[in-house]
């Protein structure tokens, strides 16, 4: 059709105003909002090192000798196309699938191979993408399990509070079953916990998809002050002007493989020849939608 | 009104012995996610350990111990750690087939190790059985009634607390729900499961001592028929609820109290109806409460970290190989034939004859399980109503035998067809706990009438005559030849179902009801679809094995056949035709190389338990364990004459988290065929 190229020139502008536009808001949004950078050269040790990582699905194969530091305190934003293996990476870092070559680090401790808990126990916290509760459970009982080993037994009814007073509608909602709550309330409540109590590593699967506008800015507080008191965050989303806004660094993935490390807006431009790449497969309609 | 009491309270404590077994199996499925079949089998162990320890003189005290608190816990340990741990994330027809596997496999296995002599039943554990403690209304109340009663109601409250603890139980429950999910949070799931069969276990068999002296003599199906009936009992409160499934122990006792007191004895009421009570109460149960039929609702939302189901090995090997198999293959099926027709001895043929009867029983497994994705444990009583058609329709009516298995085939049809009715709504467990209760109506109120299962000496089928040719002097070659082509026949429809609309539309709802449904599956009209046609075939399986073994009884087709034939099949491979077939000819096979063994080896429970140790490897590898062994030999044999990789490691790929993984292109034949062979 006569018209088709004229449109597809049409859209891929569009794309590029959005990532420009996408830009200067990170820009703005980095001055006003609570998170401090990280100097570079900083003297402060390595919270998480991912090197030379590969992982698969059975005989698939998903990940391609990945690596990636972060630094103590530091937050660093995972971005890339659909399917390119971020959730993969956050899934190989907490042993959710084995990790086939290549090592994870927490804190200078080997973890590469330990089961899943024990690497939650050496502090990683890992927030999966979707609905990650037990829907028949009750929302107290959903918080009290992931309350109770992150801030000690003694003192899990004092972060249960906490977490009711910075999410009334959690204790609106204490007694009744989590998976009749809609899809927003149960997003919020897998994230709760992990709000809570500060970690050495926090790893947010796609953290605002599906959740409320109205508790955006209260997550994100909450993110910025856990990583206020020395959290190390890895921020992995599809909203990439978000992620790259608060992000001290960035690690952009492409099938499977780390295509780029280094600053949110060397990232941001990597983003935008990958857009530009036709076959690059960053998925329609564009980030940040 | 006295005489009401008089009838309804001797079935309190019974109905306590119910309700033992029934919140053990709700502990077990809170706790494990497993609904486990195989609690009868554990408590029978307890039990029979029990009786022989004391029988050597060992002191009750001594024996409970060691039976309850060292043995049970033990067994718990292993099936977890062998069985149920690598299940975790399958779906439901693995967990049900693994524990069917163990009901069926643990009391085979104790008359191995300790002979299959009768055991009379142990003593009392505290109270003295025989002496009358007190008086209720008019209604003497004995030790061992005390005892039942005191407690299942100790029981219902160490239970209670249990599950609604917040440390161990409330980690129990949420490890049913996602592994995973709980190792994130720093927990080591595999242990609190351990720790939940473990104590699901030591109920067992506390349940199996308690309820051992209420027997004269202690035998594994009566705990298998009271694990059936416990199912009922617990499905009043929906598999989840403690307290109501004790209501619902007591409620089947009391009722059975009065029927035995209130009907008249040898009517039709007392013999047909009244054993049938607890069975008909949970057919009810299940298609009316709707608690009961979301049991299967709550899904691991880890679950994508699971890597995809590999394609069946012969979608995948190089096509070199494929046709020297093939090749192969009908060459050896033309030797055996000749074989069979030639020179092999007269008591082989009748066991391979047989083996293709059960062949085209076992595809009608094949059609409903490996195709539809549904467990349906009453298989072996649509081979009943086959064989008690002909047998009947020959006795009294002197129809030709094989127009009897053909009206046989159709009947069983008929009744299958009625069956999936009640049946549209559910799938997965609850709707292999239907299929159970019809198979035990069945057994307890169909079969035993004189005008369906015959008489007690047995049903009389005669072998077909065609023209001249009588299949009853001829010898067992001519029935071969004519079980041979009926198999052919019957490969040749499951074949043609499995290729064609119905088919796909039965891998769709294998996939998704949900989905199949949007996309303009009509999933009420395939389900009673499949249902008939799978009961036509099990039904002609048993018109052809009545007419081979010339008598049948109730017996042959009891309960049990169904969950063994379950269980062999998936085992060996449930989702090919070869699969059906290689476990027809194995299950009669392997039982008569046994019965070459001496003594209490070759009395045949040592092939059940060889093929119920084939379903707890059902737990490594799903697709069976035949195709398992060609998967492997095939990469073997690629290896070695191809020197070539094996296939299935496809290079770069990309799996986006959460999603369906996308298809390679490499590989998109083998997802059609996916879809086509199911």
């Amino acid at each position: 059709m006569p018209t088709s190229g004229m449109q597809r020139e049409e859209r891929l502008l569009a794309r590029l105003a959005a990532v420009n536009r996408l830009r200067s808001r990170a820009e703005a949004r980095r001055t006003r909002s609570g998170w401090e950078r990280t100097e570079t050269g900083d003297a402060r040790g390595p919270a998480l090192e991912v090197s030379g990582v590969s992982a698969s699905y059975g005989p698939y194969r998903a990940l391609f000798d990945v690596s990636f530091t972060i630094r103590q305190g530091e937050a660093v934003a995972l971005i890339g196309p659909n399917g390119a293996g971020k959730s993969t990476v956050a899934r190989a870092v907490t042993g959710l699938i084995p990790v086939t070559d290549g090592s994870v680090r927490v804190g200078g401790q080997e973890i590469t191979g330990l089961p899943t808990w024990q690497i939650a126990r050496a502090g990683v916290v890992h927030v999966p993408e979707g609905r990650a509760i037990f829907a028949g459970l009750s929302v107290e009982e959903n918080l009290r399990i992931a309350l109770r080993r992150r801030s000690g037994r003694s003192r899990t009814d004092e972060a249960l509070l906490e977490a009711y007073s910075t999410f009334p509608m959690l204790a609106e909602r204490r007694h009744q079953s989590a998976g009749t709550l809609s899809g927003g309330q149960q997003r919020l409540l897998s994230l709760a916990p992990a709000l809570m109590v500060p970690s050495t590593v926090l790893i947010t699967d796609e953290l605002s998809l599906g959740l409320a506008p109205a508790w955006l800015d209260v997550v994100y507080e909450r993110l910025a002050e856990v990583h206020r008191r020395g959290t190390a965050v890895l921020i992995i989303e599809q909203q990439i002007d978000r992620a790259l806004a608060i992000a001290d660094s960035a690690v952009v993935l492409q099938r499977g493989s780390v295509c780029y490390v280094g600053t949110p807006s060397g990232a941001a431009s990597v983003a935008e020849e990958l857009i530009t790449t036709p076959g690059a497969g960053w998925a329609a309609p564009g980030p940040g939608t | 009104m006295n005489t009401f009491l008089g009838y309804a309270i001797p079935g309190i404590p019974f109905g306590c012995t119910y309700a033992i077994v029934a919140i053990g199996l709700v502990l077990t499925y809170q706790t494990t996610g497993v609904f486990n079949f195989g609690f009868g089998a554990q408590a029978f162990a307890s039990a029979f350990v029990y009786t022989v320890l004391v029988g050597r003189g060992i002191g009750t005290g001594i024996s409970f111990v060691i039976a309850v608190l060292v043995l049970a816990p033990m067994l718990g340990v292993a099936l977890d750690r062998l069985l149920f741990r690598h299940i975790a994330s399958s779906n439901t027809v693995a967990k049900i087939v693994s524990s069917v596997g163990v009901l069926v496999a643990i009391p085979e296995l104790l008359s191995l190790i300790f002979g299959n002599q009768t055991r009379f039943a142990p003593p009392q554990l505290f109270l003295n059985q025989a002496s009358v403690y007190f008086h209720l209304g008019s209604t003497p109340i004995n030790g061992l009634e005390l005892e039942t009663v005191i407690m299942s109601v100790a029981i219902v409250g160490i239970v209670i607390a249990i599950l609604h603890s917040r440390g161990i139980g409330l980690e129990m429950r949420a490890a049913v729900e996602s592994r995973r999910m709980l190792e994130l949070h720093g927990v080591p799931a595999n242990r609190v499961v351990g720790f939940a069969w473990v104590l699901s276990s030591t109920m067992a068999g506390l349940a199996g001592v308690l309820l051992a002296p209420q027997y004269p003599t202690l035998q594994a199906n009566d705990f298998a028929i009271l694990l059936v009936a416990a199912i009922a009992a617990a499905a009043v409160g929906s598999l989840r609820s403690v307290p109501l499934a004790l209501a619902g122990g007591i409620l089947l006792g009391v009722i059975g109290g009065l029927g035995a007191g209130y009907f008249p004895p040898s009517s039709i009421w007392h013999t047909g109806l009244l054993p049938g009570i607890p069975f008909l109460l949970l057919a009810v149960l299940l298609v009316a409460a709707p608690r009961l039929r979301n049991l299967e609702t709550s899904n691991d939302p880890l679950a994508s970290s699971d890597p995809p189901p590999p394609p069946p090995i012969t979608v995948t090997r190089a096509p070199e190989l494929d046709r020297l198999i093939k090749g192969g293959g009908r060459v050896l099926a033309v030797v055996a034939v000749v074989s069979v027709l030639t020179w092999v001895p007269a008591n082989w043929v009748f066991v391979l004859t047989t083996g293709l009867v059960f062949s085209v029983v076992f595809l009608s497994i094949t059609l409903i399980t490996g195709m539809g994705g549904q467990l349906s444990l009453c298989q072996a009583s649509f081979a009943g109503v086959g064989a008690f058609t002909a047998g009947q329709l020959a006795l009294h009516f002197g129809m030709p035998v094989l127009l009897g298995i053909v009206v046989g085939t159709v009947v069983a049809g008929i009744i299958g067809a009625v069956a999936a009715l009640p049946a549209l709504r559910l799938r997965g467990l609850p709707l292999a706990l239907l299929t159970l209760a019809f198979a035990l109506l069945a057994d307890n109120v169909a079969f035993p009438a004189s005008w369906i299962g015959g008489p007690l000496t047995g049903l009389n089928v005669p072998r077909p005559q065609v023209g001249s040719l009588s299949f009853a002097t001829e010898s067992t070659r001519a029935f071969f030849v004519l079980a041979l082509v009926v198999l052919i026949l019957c490969a040749l429809v499951v074949r043609f179902v499995q290729r064609g609309t119905i088919g796909s539309y039965l891998a769709a709802m294998r996939g998704s009801p949900a989905g199949a449904a949007a996309i303009g599956v009509n999933l009420n009209s395939t389900k009673v679809l499949v249902f008939s046609l799978s009961a036509c075939l099990a039904g002609l399986g048993g018109g052809l094995y009545a007419s081979l073994q010339q008598t049948v009884t109730p017996a042959d087709f009891n309960y049990e056949f169904s969950l063994v034939f379950v269980v062999v099949v998936v085992t060996t491979g449930v989702r090919t035709i070869e699969g059906a077939i290689q476990a027809g000819l194995g299950f009669v096979v392997v039982q008569q190389l046994l019965s070459y063994l001496p003594g209490r080896f070759g009395a045949g429970g040592l092939a059940i338990v060889l093929f119920a140790f084939g379903a707890l490897t059902y737990a490594s590898h799903p697709e069976g364990v035949v195709e398992y062994q060609k998967r492997q030999w095939t990469q073997r044999a690629e290896r070695i004459l191809l020197r070539r990789a094996p296939r299935g490691t496809p290079p770069a790929m990309s799996i986006a988290g959460g999603a369906v993984p996308t298809i390679h292109h490499s590989l998109q034949p083998s997802a059609r065929d996916r879809v086509e062979s199911g």
